[in-house]
């Protein structure tokens, strides 16, 4: 009885899923920070930077010496946790016409998919600590359960009871649909060129060598990175845009279109519950930056270089190898350079962010569908022409092959779209609707007053 | 069934059962439509998770993107599209075809259970075997053995969607 109290394997699963809850949950403070410092710096102002800066009194007997007079700037570090406070303390108003249970449900809801996302993600070279779950489904999983991300929306949308907080719920539902399909098919691309679904292979296939070129020296020196392939290039690029309209992030925040809809699907929520929203919304920032670090820049991997191999086949400078493979990530410092890579693509989104203004709704659309789609689609051919040439001719005639690939898609799409003429938007003019001159205000002198 | 010890697992797997059951229910009970469907949604994530127990994780994460991903989401869609939330309007009489209809479900639960449940008898390992419809298994069958059905499957689907777009729009 008391044998599998402590050996059963519920222990190393929960240790495994606290190592990574607890970081999406306390990275959420730093990303609010850190977007709030860069917007300010992107729009030419200072952003938060006084909140958190401390001065301690030089005279007071309740300061121990060393700290007299002391000045601690934190930069308005502690801006977010001033705002977390805030949003505890604020009357919590739930509005008398909500359909009660579904509206304090949403929240929780909302919360789930970003901190079950991560759970087939590796963070380092620990075996035994990470991922949650190294199963065969891996990245089938992550899409899953992103799909579930739209029930937190749609039903906040529809508690609310309120035109403008359903609008939201439908806008995002209708959004993430769209946008899941471009998602799906881009990791699709990546699962055919590893041959596996796990997040664990893909990491050990960009260990691989570079191209394919096996035997050579670039490809004993380099790692093949999706990201440095062509095709991984396009769907790295696809799994971005994507992944910014399924957090919800601008140019894609539709459902929260401030000046369209209020606030979309929060505009019924205050205090914690709101909160809860916001952290759902940077938690699934972060996990999703890490699942775009993990297929395709190569992880926990500083630099695409492959130390190992070297390490392994040149052993005249072997040790040096060894070292600079433990440099760049084959050791305790796996989770920093991957949180560094993933702070990386935060900025990204922050950038866009800043840059972008919001799309309308039939652009959101069009380019989901119209563009989105067909390229990644378009990418999959190529992928699929690629592995048959690489494995019946080796890599220079597969790279050939989608070479020309590519090449036939293109001719394709201009022939097709050859008769199609150019639709441009109508160029649009502001009409009065009745300027008759009786609309037109008259000024009317006021009387004289004579002076006293 | 009687050979089966109790484990802490076959607890969780009863508990994740239990709960799955009682969902189950409440889809037939709320009066609400949203409700409902939100009970189902529970239902459908809970039997995903009863298959990842069991070992077939395939079988659990297919569940939940099809069912709950994308059909109850449409569901949704819906439901609050029509505006089915108002309870009052849902609420039935009191009506005869009640018992008569609780008469039929027993009914069909016997034909059904006298069918099933023998199957399960004596099954002392409740796991499927490592890798017993992975990925790599469905899909070496599905593209092989049953390429003629899946692509046949495939044609229904599209023929589905060119009709809806028919139908949906009159002029294309």
């Amino acid at each position: 009885m008391g044998d599998w109290l402590i050996n059963h394997p519920f222990w190393h699963a929960l240790l495994r899923v606290v190592l990574l809850v607890l970081p999406v949950l306390l990275f959420v403070v730093p990303i609010i920070w850190f977007e709030r410092r860069l917007l300010g710096w992107f729009q030419d102002r200072l952003g938060p930077n006084r909140t958190g800066n401390i001065q301690f009194s030089r005279t007071s007997r309740f300061v121990p010496f060393f700290l007299k007079g002391k000045k601690f700037h934190l930069q308005g570090l502690a801006q977010p946790m001033a705002d977390g406070i805030k949003l505890f303390l604020k009357e919590d108003i739930t509005p008398s016409a909500v359909d009660r249970a579904i509206y304090f449900i949403a929240p929780a809801i909302a919360l789930f998919p970003p901190f079950a996302l991560g759970a087939t993600i590796p963070w380092g070279p620990f075996p035994l600590i990470t991922p949650v779950a190294d199963v065969n489904i891996g990245v089938l999983y992550i899409l899953a359960i992103s799909s579930l991300g739209v029930y937190g929306i749609v039903l906040a949308g529809y508690a609310g009871n309120n035109k403008f907080s359903l609008l939201g719920g439908l806008r995002s539902s209708a959004q993430l649909i769209s946008y899941e399909l471009a998602m799906g098919v881009s990791l699709g691309c990546i699962v055919m060129a590893t041959g596996s679904l796990k997040p664990s292979d893909m990491l050990a296939y960009q260990g691989g060598a570079f191209w394919g070129f096996k035997e050579s020296a670039i490809g004993d020196i380099l790692a093949n990175w999706n990201i440095l392939t062509p095709f991984g290039a396009v769907a790295a690029l696809i799994f971005f845009i994507c992944m910014i309209a399924e957090t919800n992030r601008a140019p894609f925040d539709l459902p929260e279109a401030e000046n369209e809809l209020v606030a979309g699907y929060h505009t019924e929520y205050s205090s914690m519950k709101f909160a809860v929203f916001f952290m759902g919304e940077y938690a699934s920032m972060f996990v999703y930056s890490a699942i775009l670090v993990t297929v395709f820049f190569g992880g926990w991997h500083l630099l695409p270089f492959r130390f190992d191999y070297l390490a392994a086949h040149y052993p005249a400078a072997g040790d040096i190898w060894h070292v600079l493979d433990m440099l760049n990530g084959n050791s305790f410092l796996a989770p920093i350079w991957f949180i560094l890579k993933c702070a990386m693509v935060i900025t990204g989104y922050i950038w866009i962010r800043a840059t972008l203004p919001r799309l309308r709704y039939d652009q959101l659309m069009s380019l989901g569908w119209k563009s989105l789609l067909p390229l990644a689609v378009s990418n999959l051919i190529v992928i699929a022409f690629w592995i048959f040439a690489t494995d019946t001719f080796g890599p220079l005639v597969g790279w050939a092959t989608s070479f020309l690939a590519v090449l036939i898609l293109i001719g394709l799409y201009r022939s097709l779209n050859k008769n199609a003429e150019s639709t441009q938007l109508a160029s649009r003019t502001i009409e009065l609707v009745d300027p008759s001159p009786r609309r037109t205000v008259e000024l009317v002198e006021p009387a004289q007053v004579p002076s006293a | 069934m009687n050979n089966l010890p109790v484990s802490p697992n076959l607890i969780v797997v009863g508990g994740i059962a239990g709960l799955a059951a009682v969902a189950a229910v409440g889809v037939v009970l709320f009066n609400n439509a949203i409700r409902s469907a939100m009970c189902l949604v529970l239902n459908f994530v809970l039997l995903a998770v009863l298959y990842f127990s069991l070992n077939a994780e395939m079988l659990g994460i297919t569940q939940i993107a099809v069912y709950t991903g994308a059909i109850m989401v449409l569901f949704l869609f819906v439901i609050m599209l029509l505006n089915l939330g108002a309870p009052q309007l849902l609420v039935e009489k009191k009506d005869p075809k009640r018992f008569a209809a609780i008469g039929f479900g027993v009914v069909l639960f016997g034909l059904v259970g006298s069918q099933l449940l023998p199957a399960f008898n004596g099954v002392s390992t409740p796991q499927a075997l490592d890798d017993f419809g992975g990925p790599h298994a469905i899909g070496r069958t599905l593209f092989s053995a049953y390429a003629y059905p899946f692509e046949a499957v495939s044609i229904l689907l599209l023929v589905g969607l060119v009709g809806s777009i028919l139908l949906a729009k009159r002029r294309i």
